[in-house]
């Protein structure tokens, strides 16, 4: 009897190291960097290379350790409160990052439904004009967006051919160009997934619910829209994470008053070479990714389990 | 058809043998292509208010087309569908005063059993106190209660196939179609749901359009059942008619058990039809009368329950009566499926149903036992092909 409950729970060796694999990637790529930003976040400022005190070295022994542990605070965490710069950097970042990611959706959605719609023989190609942009540089897709969008631009030139405008509209170094920027480079990003949750639905269901009395464009709201939500959510959390973090495309299509803590962040560790203050932007900023996604999942699991 | 009464009448309904009594639903001259592939050809067929129909056929026949051509799913390529007296062409599903139950259910997975059912109700935007009692009322008619508030994924293939069934029922169409309604119920369930059904189509005074394999399930629940064929119409008849006057060889083998015997005309009459066997040169004499001609082959069939049983030696050239040995017997409880074999080759068998009505039998008829099988003169159909 123990025998037999006791066997399923046994994993083999293999079995062990294949769940082991994505734990050990995820501890050597994202926590132990992770944790040297953090330590470097608790430092301070110095004339030296690497550019911060204290510094560990094993060879110095235990009592050096301890002494250079008591040197650690939080200081760089209160400098960020003070300063407004920070804050405001982050709310824009993120409402950026948000408006973006509505564009993209609201862009993206009608071509992954369109793709997921097209005839069988069409989806491949499809697909591959979608995924086609990222065999170019995205350094020089975003450079490309310059030329199009500067005031002699290729859209003004165009604009004005039409007659549509009199005077070329200014919308490089504006928020609209990091929009614009944001949008064309993520959106592959949400089409994908949007995609297979969109190719995945059983088109019997759209026809069941017309037949209870649903017109197509009711039925797209009462089961299309509910049944693709994992892919729109997974699609957008690809978009909005990026983007918040952003720093080429402010950088290049943004104005000056553009804020970004992509950007903020760049000025503290390059021009400042404020390592320590620069690394508690960056662990702050992972908080403020990872705590809303941590909660969703929550919520997701809490409605799943409410469900059953 | 012969003027005589053909197996019990369930009631006094019989619409479809008044020429003028108008057709609630009409197929007239309905062709579905796919391409260039035929799935349904130049099908007429009328179906009346309130009547229980069934269609009956094989795989790949086109029941699934007709139906959805009835939704509103499939345009007929040409033709023209009328539900009650109105030309559905250009009709958008949605507005047609039908349901459906589909073939793979097509259950929302993201809505609850109960929301599942109540989603053709809030599509009329009833007021919620009575689609809260008619979902109740689904439930219940379905056994599903204790299930109201689960996923469809967290159901069994049965309880999925009961709740597609109260969906579609919900709404009380004027027509219902039911594709394979109960293909995955067990037998004790599947024989509650028929009768279920013919319940509910009786007091709602719906009409159902049921497609189903088992002729059984289509002879239990259909006032009439049609039988298809590629694309088209074999026989449209009542049960007992279908069962006891097939009107070609394919429905006399598709429903139920029957002996096929291939035969020539050898003499016609007033009183009927005189024909023998060809493999096996046994005399038949039918009442029938055929538009077949004398030396013409036909084929007779009789129904294995028609066919009469007995030990001892047939007499030779005795009308009717045909000698032979006991080659295989299949016991199935109630009855026992005797193979007679009547010539040389070993395939060339008659099937007789022998009643076990005693639990045990002096001298059972066994293997090898000379028998002679005897019948009447209209136990069975002459087919012409
Ligand atoms: N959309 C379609 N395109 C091409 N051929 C089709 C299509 N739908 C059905 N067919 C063909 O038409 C024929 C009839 O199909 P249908 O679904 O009506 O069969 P059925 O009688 O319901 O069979 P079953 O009992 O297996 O459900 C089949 O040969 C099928 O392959
Ligand atoms: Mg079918």
């Amino acid at each position: 009897m123990t025998d037999e409950i006791a066997a399923p729970a046994k994993r083999t060796f293999g079995g062990k190291l294949l769940i082991a694999v994505p734990y050990l990637w995820l501890l050597i790529f994202f926590l132990a960097p992770f944790l040297i930003v953090f330590k470097i976040s608790l430092s301070q400022v110095a004339i030296a290379i690497p550019p911060y005190i204290p510094t560990f070295d094993l060879a110095e022994g235990w009592q050096a350790f301890t002494d250079n542990l008591a040197e650690l605070s939080l200081e760089n965490y209160l400098w960020l409160t003070e300063d407004a710069l920070y804050w405001k950097s982050y709310v824009s970042s993120v409402i950026i990052a948000g408006i973006s990611t509505m564009l993209t959706l609201l862009i993206g959605y009608p071509i992954a439904y369109g793709m997921a719609r097209s005839p069988r023989a069409w989806r491949p190609t499809l697909l591959m004009l979608v995924i086609l942009p990222f065999w170019t540089s995205f350094l020089i897709r975003v450079y490309a967006w310059i030329g199009i969008l500067k005031n002699e631009g290729l859209l003004n030139q165009f604009l004005l051919m039409l007659g549509l405008i009199d005077e070329p509209l200014v919308i490089l170094n504006t928020n609209i160009a990091v929009y614009i920027g944001i949008v064309y480079s993520y959106l592959p990003f949400l089409v994908l997934p949007l995609y297979a949750s969109l190719e995945r639905l059983d088109g019997s269901l759209l026809e069941a619910a017309e037949d209870l009395g649903s017109p197509p464009w009711k039925a797209f709201w009462q089961i299309t829209v509910p049944l693709s939500l994992p892919g729109v959510i997974a699609g957008c959390f690809l978009v909005f994470i990026p983007a918040v973090g952003e720093f080429v495309i402010p950088d290049l299509l943004g104005g000056s008053d553009t804020l970004m803590i992509g950007k903020t962040l760049w000025v503290e560790f390059f021009n400042n070479r404020d390592w320590p203050v620069s690394s508690a932007v960056a662990v702050i900023l992972i908080l403020i990714l990872v705590i809303p996604i941590v909660l969703f999942q929550n919520q997701q699991q809490k409605m799943s389990e409410a469900d059953g | 058809m012969a003027k005589k009464s053909i197996g019990p009448v369930r009631r006094e309904f019989v619409p479809w043998e008044s020429p003028d009594h108008p057709p609630f639903i009409e197929f007239r001259n309905v062709t579905k292509k796919f391409g260039e592939f035929t799935a349904v050809n130049d099908l007429s067929l009328k179906i009346y208010e309130r009547e229980f129909f069934a269609l009956l056929g094989g795989s790949g026949c086109g029941k699934t087309t007709l139906m959805r051509m009835l939704a509103g799913f499939e345009t007929p390529t040409t033709g023209q569908i009328f539900l009650d007296g109105q030309d559905m062409a250009g009709i958008p599903p949605y507005r047609r005063p039908s349901n459906m139950m589909f073939q793979s259910y097509a259950l929302f997975p993201h809505m609850s059993v109960e929301k599942n059912i109540a989603f053709g109700l809030k599509q009329d935007k009833l007021p919620a106190q009575d689609i809260e009692s008619r979902v109740a009322e689904m439930l219940r008619l379905t056994k599903l209660e204790e299930f109201a508030k689960r996923k469809p994924h967290q159901l069994s293939g049965g309880q999925r196939q009961r709740v597609a069934l109260a969906r579609s029922l919900a709404k009380r169409p004027k027509v219902l179609l039911l594709d394979e309604p109960l293909g995955a119920l067990d037998r004790k369930l599947r024989e509650e749901t028929q009768f279920e059904l013919m319940a509910l189509q009786e007091d709602l005074e719906m009409t159902f359009l049921i497609v189903t394999h088992d002729q059984e399930e289509a002879m239990t629940v259909a006032d009439r059942i049609a039988v298809m064929d590629k694309g088209q119409l074999v026989q449209v008849a009542t049960p007992a008619e279908i069962y006891e006057t097939p009107n070609s060889k394919f429905v006399a083998d598709f429903i139920g058990d029957v002996n096929l015997i291939e035969a020539k005309v050898v003499e016609k009459s007033t009183t009927g039809t005189r024909l023998v066997s060809v493999t096996d040169g046994f005399v038949i004499d039918s009442e029938q009368n055929t538009d077949a001609g004398t030396d013409e082959t036909v084929w007779y069939a009789i129904r294995p329950e028609k066919v009469r049983i007995a030990q001892g030696t047939g007499e030779a050239g005795a009308v009717n009566q045909i000698g032979g040995l006991v080659w295989d017997i299949a016991y199935l409880g109630d009855v026992s499926i005797i193979h007679v074999k009547v010539g040389e080759d070993d395939h060339d068998t008659i099937r007789s149903t022998f009643a076990n009505v005693s639990r045990m039998v002096e001298k059972p008829i066994t293997w090898d036992d000379e028998v002679v099988l005897t019948f009447d003169r209209d136990a069975g159909v002459i087919l012409r092909g």
